[in-house]
C-alpha cells in the first residue's frame, strides 16, 4: 500500500493538474503549488472518501485566522499527511 | 417558477434528512421573458437555470440536514449533463442526494425528470456559510414557508 503523501500527491496531481514530480512532502499547497480554496475542496473531497476521514478544514482555518496556528502546519505537505494519519488512527481507536 | 426571480421550486414533495434525500417540484411557466429570448418560436429552458434548479433542490436539503444553521453556495458544478430538453409547461421532480458532507462544503447528486423520463443531472458542491445577515435568513424562512418546507423535519 502506498504512503499518505503518495496518495495525496496523486489527488492533488489529478486533481489540479499539477505534475506530480513537482510535488513534494515540502511543498506548501497554497503557496507552492498554487492550490485555491475551491480547488482545495475537491482535495478534501478526494482525501475525505479515500481515507474514509473528515478533514476538520473550518476548524483549521479558523485556527490560522485566529493566530493559534500557522497554515505551514495544515498546508505543508508532511504535514497534512501526518495530520491526515492522526485522523485515520483517531478513527480506527473510536471504531 | 418565476424564472426572474429566481423561484425555481415550487413545493418540497418530500424531504427525508436521514436519507439526506429531498424530492421537489417545479412548474415551468407558460409565459417568461426567458424564453422571448431562448427562443423566439422554439421556447426551451436554458440549461443553466436546469442546473440552478437542482442546486436549489440540494439547497433545500441542506438546510433541512443543517436545520438552517448554515447557507449552503453552490461552488463547483460537475458532470453536469442535460440529455432532454424541458419546456414551457413542463412539471419537473427534482430529485436530490447528499453524496458527502463534509467540513463547511457538501457534494451532492441530483437529476430532472419529466414524466419520469430523466432529463438532467449533475454532481455539485457547496460551501457552506453562516447566514451573512439577517435579511438573507428572513428571506429564506419567507421562501421556506411558501415551498412547504417541513419544519418539523429540522426540529430538535
Amino acid at each position: 500500500m502506498s504512503s499518505t503523501f503518495d496518495q495525496v500527491a496523486t489527488i492533488i496531481a489529478e486533481t489540479c493538474d499539477i505534475p506530480r514530480d513537482t510535488i513534494t512532502p515540502d511543498s506548501h499547497a497554497i503557496d507552492d503549488l498554487g492550490i485555491d480554496s475551491l480547488d482545495f475542496l475537491d482535495i478534501a473531497f478526494a482525501i475525505d472518501k479515500q481515507f474514509g476521514i473528515k478533514l476538520p478544514l473550518e476548524k483549521w482555518t479558523q485556527e490560522v485566522n485566529d493566530g493559534k496556528a500557522t497554515t505551514e502546519q495544515y498546508f505543508v505537505l508532511k504535514n497534512l499527511c501526518a495530520r491526515i494519519d492522526e485522523l485515520v488512527a483517531a478513527k480506527g481507536a473510536s471504531a | 417558477m418565476q424564472l426572474e426571480y429566481f423561484h425555481m421550486i415550487d413545493r418540497i414533495v418530500d424531504l427525508n434528512v436521514d436519507e439526506k434525500r429531498i424530492v421537489v417540484e417545479a412548474l415551468v411557466p407558460n409565459a417568461s421573458t426567458i424564453f422571448e429570448g431562448h427562443f423566439p418560436g422554439y421556447p426551451l429552458m436554458p440549461g443553466v437555470l436546469l442546473i440552478e434548479s437542482m442546486a436549489q433542490a440540494s439547497g433545500w436539503l441542506q438546510l433541512g440536514v443543517l436545520k438552517f444553521e448554515r447557507m449552503p453556495i453552490l461552488a463547483a458544478v460537475k458532470e453536469a449533463k442535460v440529455r432532454g430538453s424541458v419546456f414551457p409547461g413542463d412539471l419537473m421532480s427534482i430529485e436530490a442526494t447528499l453524496t458527502h458532507q463534509g467540513s463547511g462544503y457538501a457534494v451532492t447528486e441530483a437529476k430532472i425528470r419529466v414524466g419520469g423520463k430523466l432529463r438532467a443531472n449533475s454532481t455539485l458542491t457547496f460551501t457552506q456559510i453562516p447566514f451573512p445577515n439577517a435579511d438573507m435568513r428572513g428571506h429564506m424562512d419567507a421562501i421556506a414557508k411558501r415551498v412547504g418546507f417541513p419544519q418539523q423535519a429540522v426540529s430538535p
